[in-house]
């Protein structure tokens, strides 16, 4: 990767991310792929992030589900760890709550796959600056 | 389509659950089993209007739904794709009623400015901090601005130190900036030694390139070309990220020499501490950096003057840098609009405790206790009564339902006898004891003190000592004014905050709770039934039935009868654990 020398520099690079980050949520498919994002932080690793994301990456390769799976850091629902947020093509990301590896099937046989919600939902209760 | 209800405690406290079926029985009567389902989510944080259901995808958003409303919800707004009226929520201030979720963001207590990117981006992947505007500040800073601009804007925004002083950051970093010498260093304070508080662990866990761009900021404008972090050895986790961040980073030429081609070079390092409490003390921190014992020193000299190895120093908290980015992206005036005049800006805080929502959250400076726990946290778990919430950690003090209403502010905390402090908050119900909850904190305090002076080294021990006699009942009324004469010399003869501000969850609790204390030492018994020399379990003659379950489930075998019989227990044996009043199916047993 080259180095960022200019403010110019950081500001193509970022472009560029910005739509690399877009395609990772597309993929090859035109209306685009599920995006996964499990919280692993520490209390989120301590009640089983880990294994939850092994879970999601193994099972929805074996499902054939075009999907991205990725760690992040803490969204601040720790009395529901571990978390997970999906978020289907061209629909608003949802927030599961208590996501234990049964809870991570249902996930995806019922929402990943059909968009029918589950319960477990923690509805976010907070703005962000952009 | 789909109904989501609201199950927050709050929430079905107001029938939640009766409206779910109410909302399940309309859908199959309708026949709607596969168009529409009606689902359970967590608490929405709004609870004072639940219950709440929002209907998805129309991201419709109706409060106060009473069971019988739910035929006219799946009648008007499923089948005939109405909106109802009369149960949208009434803006009010416009009186205008708003039915879109998305609009209704002032619901939405929590506003997230140290945590923007922590649950969004990887971590580990210094392409997703920059597609989120990292390093975007620090190239701004370098290139268009003079450290005195720079630090005029930081000023403006009004910061203050989020580590737990409050210090006014833009007139820290003048300071520094203003005392010359050859070398000068920038230091990011993550030793984070309160118990319960984890917010600067999650920044550096889920947004480490923040700290490090606003460290090269801070640099940038005090004249410091070397910036060093010093964090605990118990957070593993939270270094690596930083480990991998730096070596991004350095990748990138976002940290080392001619950052931004200009001629500022920045490059960091990681210190790490053993993980003692006082190291959190900026000076202690820095002589344990240098491998001296970890110790406090008078200030002055204050780090800016003379800090790590005789030079000028810059010392802040992991919050207090995770909130300088955006200040220079969307400008001082922006900032020092969020929050109130005196206290800029957002806070995060740990809560804890009896609440059900327990998590991080991060809100505007100036927003209520009361908003914080009962809306954002979802009110006391089990339906208990508020009792307290201590603020501030083992420096702070315990406010009570009177305090609800006072805004969370550096000043108003300290005017009602707490304080910010790092940001821990702990809910406490009416089953927990005042005078147990101060003794716990000076536990704490009791094997955190460094030593060096005697109030803090044998004052906070002989403090620990009088509280325990108050709790097992050994204590007289005198020893009240002991504990508050004893508390106070300590505040005003220690050496550093440590000593300085370990009395205070005594102060506050004989303050706010002196009758929970006279009932120790006077009655010797304990009003919420917490210390366990002060309460006896006793047998009711008349709800025994002599079933013996009691007699078995007791470890110590203290508890004897006939089957059949009334039983009793002899109190000189019983441990107090409590074993039997579980077992118990006829409610005959109590404590008293
Ligand atoms: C006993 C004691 C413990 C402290 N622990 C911490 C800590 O864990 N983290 C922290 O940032 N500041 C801690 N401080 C405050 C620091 O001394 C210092 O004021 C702070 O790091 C300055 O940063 P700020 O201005 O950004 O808040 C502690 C202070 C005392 C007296
Ligand atoms: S007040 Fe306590 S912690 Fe601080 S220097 Fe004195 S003994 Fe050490």
């Amino acid at each position: 990767m080259s180095k960022v020398k200019t403010v110019a520099d950081l500001k193509k690079m970022k472009s560029k991310l910005q739509a690399k980050v877009e395609l990772r949520e597309k993929g090859d498919s035109p209306e685009g792929r599920v995006v996964i994002k499990v919280g692993m932080a520490t209390s989120g690793i301590a009640s089983g992030a880990k294994e939850v994301m092994a879970f999601l990456i193994e099972e929805l390769d074996k499902r054939n589900i075009d999907a991205v799976v990725m760690q992040t850091g803490d969204m601040g629902y720790c009395f529901a760890e571990p978390t997970i947020e999906v978020k289907r093509p061209g629909e608003e990301p949802v927030v599961f709550g208590y996501v234990d590896k049964a809870k991570a099937d249902e996930i995806i046989e019922k929402y990943i796959k059909f968009g029918e919600l589950v319960e477990g939902i923690l509805p976010d209760n907070y703005q962000t600056i952009d | 389509m789909q109904i989501l209800v609201c199950a927050g405690t709050g929430c079905q406290a107001s029938l939640s659950e009766e409206l779910l079926s109410q909302l399940n029985s309309e859908i199959e009567a309708n026949e709607l089993e596969n168009d529409v389902q009606a689902i359970r989510t967590g608490c929405f944080g709004f609870c004072e209007q639940g219950p709440i259901i929002k209907i998805m995808p129309d991201n419709t958003f109706y409060t106060q739904v009473k069971p019988q409303d739910a035929t006219e919800v799946i009648q008007e707004h499923i089948i005939k794709g109405r909106r109802v009226e009369r149960l949208l929520f009434t803006d009010p201030e416009t009186k205008e009623k708003i039915a879109d979720s998305r609009k209704m963001g002032f619901y939405k207590k929590q506003m997230r400015i140290a945590l923007r990117n922590c649950g969004f981006i990887d971590p580990d992947n210094i392409d997703d901090a920059i597609a989120k505007d990292a390093y975007e500040a620090l190239g701004k800073v370098v290139t268009e601005m003079s450290p005195e601009e720079a630090i005029e804007t930081l000023k403006k925004s009004g910061l203050r130190g989020r580590g737990g002083g409050g210090f006014s950051t833009g007139l820290k970093w003048e300071y520094a900036f203003k005392n010359r010498a050859d070398q000068k260093y920038v230091v990011c304070n993550a030793d984070e030694g309160d118990p319960g508080a984890f917010m600067d662990r999650s920044i550096l866990e889920g947004d480490p390139h923040t700290v490090l761009e606003a460290m090269a900021i801070c640099g940038y404008c005090i004249g410091a070309d070397k910036g060093l972090i010093y964090i605990r050895a118990e957070y593993p986790l939270a270094i690596e990220r930083l480990k991998t961040a730096i070596v991004q980073a350095r990748e990138y030429g976002l940290l080392g020499k001619s950052i931004f081609g200009t001629d500022f070079s920045f490059d960091i390092e990681l210190k790490y501490g053993a993980g003692a409490f006082v190291c959190g003390e900026e000076t202690a921190l820095i002589h344990s950096m240098e491998g001296e014992r970890g110790e406090p020193t008078v200030k002055p000299p204050f780090p800016a003057e003379s800090g790590f190895m005789g030079r000028p120093t810059n010392v802040n908290n992991v919050e207090t840098f995770a909130s300088i980015p955006p200040i220079y992206l969307k400008g001082a005036d922006w900032f020092a609009k969020i929050g109130t005049n005196r206290s800029t800006g957002t806070k995060v805080f740990a809560l804890a405790g009896k609440v059900n929502n327990v998590g991080l959250v991060e809100v505007p400076m100036g927003i209520t206790l009361r908003d914080v726990i009962f809306e954002i946290g979802g009110g006391i778990k089990n339906g208990k009564k508020f009792k307290a919430i201590q603020t501030g950690g083992p420096s702070g003090g315990c406010l009570t339902e009177e305090h609800l209403d006072t805004p969370i502010e550096f000043d108003t905390l300290l005017a009602v006898g707490s304080m910010m402090g790092s940001g821990g908050m702990i809910v406490l119900d009416e089953d927990d004891c005042m005078v147990e909850v101060s003794k716990y904190f000076l536990d704490f305090t009791v094997e955190e003190s460094c030593g060096k002076c005697s109030p803090c080294r044998i004052g906070n021990k002989r403090l620990h000592e009088l509280l325990e006699h108050i709790c097992k009942g050994n204590a007289e009324e005198s020893d009240l004014d002991r504990l508050r004469n004893m508390s106070t010399v300590i505040k005003e003869s220690s050496l550093c905050g440590l000593g300085q501000t370990s009395p205070n969850p005594v102060l506050s609790t004989l303050d706010n709770f002196m009758n929970e204390y006279l009932a120790h030492v006077i009655d010797k018994k304990c009003p919420a039934g917490a210390c366990k020399e002060l309460m006896n379990y006793v047998i009711s003659e008349t709800n025994c039935v002599g079933c013996t379950a009691c007699a078995r489930v007791c470890p110590v075998n203290a508890i004897s009868g006939e089957r059949k019989e009334p039983h009793f227990i002899d109190i000189s044996v019983c441990i107090k654990c409590g074993a039997c009043m579980d077992k118990c199916k006829f409610d005959a047993i109590s404590i008293q």
